[in-house]
């Protein structure tokens, strides 16, 4: 069943199961609302989105989604504390101006945090840069360096040394090579990670 | 995804009208500076059909110039309603699927009681005596109209601009009477600049000396104080790049020009073809009044806008337009932030246009596919709510 979905739809499947019904979910850098749209018909959630792309903003208002036209540097100073159940940054943190604030502000507005990215210490990018001496490209990592929406690049160790910082705790984390999970050493040989994520206090 | 509909005109609709008030005591209308007008009609327009439960009711606000007559055509014109492009079968607001009413605005001078109406007190028009009514004020009427119709719940209720305000007002005054709510290219209150505007139109007014404080209904109208008015504001209404798309710096074709001033150029005679068109439909007494309506309108007023929104249930829709400097996207981001605190299921959307304010009534094909998929959201809530 599985290996006949694409990796998207995986991830999605991994991020769904953490999502009870009828949660409130805020979405920053939701794209074209496709996981948004799943969550509201499988979960019945009560959901917003944040995108800057017009035309990803268009394709939410088809899917019958809430959606601000806006950007994630910015966007959230305006919400009380805990405002959502779950803040989801899946695949937006590498694309920030200033991750760590986006981060903060996440952990304030929102009781869980799912954040998600391409892990940059995979092993086809370790060789890249090792033999071949040049910047990773990868499927997780697919653009040039001079045409990447990706301004920061971190690996699963690297994001686990800020939670443990910061201590937040990692409440599930998945390691992923396209549709698998993987169990050995993550951080060379998964691609990307899921983590759900509640901060300290809670 | 297209609109996947065919779609046409509505042909020729009629306008109506709504009275009531005809007793002072018991069904006249208070205003919000506690003045009560009696009687009161108001002229509206519906295009398509009422479903069996009520249901599919949107009502549409005009903006500041606009009437009643939103599409389709009246007997023997030209030119359809002035959203016409919005409304109709297979267009964004489908009168196929929903039953659309909009109505002139009270203080307004196309068929509902306004300033140039004849006060039944006196056998004379109002003129000055007319009361300044407010926002607040043509939504209270509006929803008078809508209770004649016989509808509880709208499913939304849309305009531009000053029909913006009105959408707004309709959701701080009567949120349990609509399901949704698509303010476009507005604000919850004026900033000084564009009081300003306003202001020199007024003036324009009254600086004609046939103004005569308002009392000129025996003679010659303002007409030139208000055909300047117009011209400020349409220029308002345009920006920089449209203009200079439309008008660029051509000259006029006609040939000798009677004085020094006469207009030379393409953009002077359209302002002045615009002003002097105005002239003929519009009265000059509505435009100060109704303009000072959207001068004093302050949706929050001395509390926070959050705090008038919070805990309402209405899906809202809001969209701004980039090349408008009338009515600036930072003024729709404001209202969007409102909705963000108060915690109102919103989105919002800034349009690309070069059409300035204007945007609104001609930049219609986003438009169209953003409000289309909005309603048919809020529609299919509404079947899931009563499942």
């Amino acid at each position: 069943m599985i290996s006949s979905m694409n990796s998207s739809s995986f991830d999605y499947l991994l991020i769904e199961k953490m999502i009870p019904h009828k949660a409130s979910v805020l979405d920053l850098g939701c794209g074209d609302g496709s996981l948004l749209a799943l969550l509201q018909r499988e979960k019945k959630i009560r959901e917003q989105g944040i995108e800057i792309d017009k035309t990803q903003v268009y394709a939410c208002v088809e899917k019958g989604l809430n959606v601000f036209l806006g950007d994630l540097d910015s966007g959230l100073e305006d919400y009380t504390d805990a405002t959502f159940d779950f803040v989801i940054m899946h695949h937006s943190v590498q694309e920030l101006r200033n991750p760590g604030r986006v981060l903060n502000e996440a952990f304030r507005v929102g009781k869980k945090v799912i954040v998600s990215f391409p892990n940059f210490a995979h092993i086809n990018n370790r060789f890249q840069i090792f033999f071949k001496g040049r910047t990773p490209q990868s499927k997780s990592l697919p653009y040039p360096w001079y045409d990447s929406p990706n301004l920061h690049f971190l690996s699963i160790n690297d994001f686990q040394d800020y939670c443990k910082a910061r201590k937040i705790k990692i409440l599930q984390q998945y390691n992923l090579k396209q549709n698998k999970l993987i169990r050995v050493l993550p951080n060379l040989l998964a691609e990307s990670v899921i983590f759900l994520l509640e901060p300290e206090g809670a | 995804m297209q609109l996947q509909k065919k779609i046409s005109n509505l042909g020729i609709v009629e306008p109506r009208i709504f009275s009531f008030g005809n007793n002072r005591d018991t069904d006249s209308l208070m205003l919000e500076n506690g003045e009560v007008l009696f009687p009161v009609e108001i002229a509206y327009e519906t295009y398509g059909t009422l479903n069996q439960d009520r249901s599919n009711a949107i009502l549409i606000t005009h903006a500041f110039s606009g009437d009643a007559h939103a599409a389709g055509y009246h007997t023997g014109d030209s030119k359809p309603g002035w959203w016409d492009n919005m409304i109709g079968p297979g267009k964004a607001f489908d009168t196929e699927k929903y039953f659309i009413i909009c109505s002139n605005v009270l203080g307004g001078c196309m068929g509902s009681t306004g300033p140039a109406s004849i006060n039944p007190a006196t056998g004379k028009r109002y003129g000055l005596t007319f009361p300044q009514m407010t926002i607040g004020d043509m939504v209270n009427a509006q929803a008078r109209l809508i209770e004649y119709l016989g509808i509880e719940k709208l499913l939304s209720v849309a305009g531009g601009s000053m029909g913006g305000m009105q959408v707004l007002q309709w959701m701080a005054a009567y949120p349990n009477r609509i399901h949704s709510a698509i303010p476009i290219a507005t604000t919850s209150r004026h900033s000084p600049q564009q009081i300003a505007f306003n202001e020199v139109g007024r003036q324009a007014i009254m600086a004609d000396p046939s103004w005569d404080n308002g009392d000129y209904y025996e003679h010659e109208p303002p007409a030139r104080g208000l055909s300047v008015a117009r011209m400020v504001g349409h220029i308002t209404y345009m920006s920089d790049i449209s203009m200079g798309d439309k008008f660029g710096r051509r000259r006029n074709k006609t040939g000798n020009a009677e004085t020094k001033f006469t207009p030379v150029f393409e953009v002077e005679g359209y302002l002045k073809y615009r002003g002097d068109s105005f002239v003929h439909r519009f009265d000059p007494n509505s435009y100060l009044y109704i303009t000072k309506a959207m001068d004093l309108f302050d949706l929050a007023g001395e509390k926070m806008l959050p705090e008038i929104l919070r805990g309402i249930e209405v899906k809202v829709l809001v969209l701004s337009y980039k090349s408008d400097w009338l009515y600036p996207t930072y003024q729709s981001q404001e209202l969007v932030r409102a909705c963000k605190i108060a915690g109102v299921e919103t989105t919002y959307v800034e349009v690309d246009s070069t059409y300035g304010h204007d945007a609104f009534l001609l930049e219609t094909d986003r438009q169209s596919v953003l409000i289309s998929h909005f309603l048919a959201t809020v529609t299919s809530d509404l079947l899931e709510e009563d499942e």
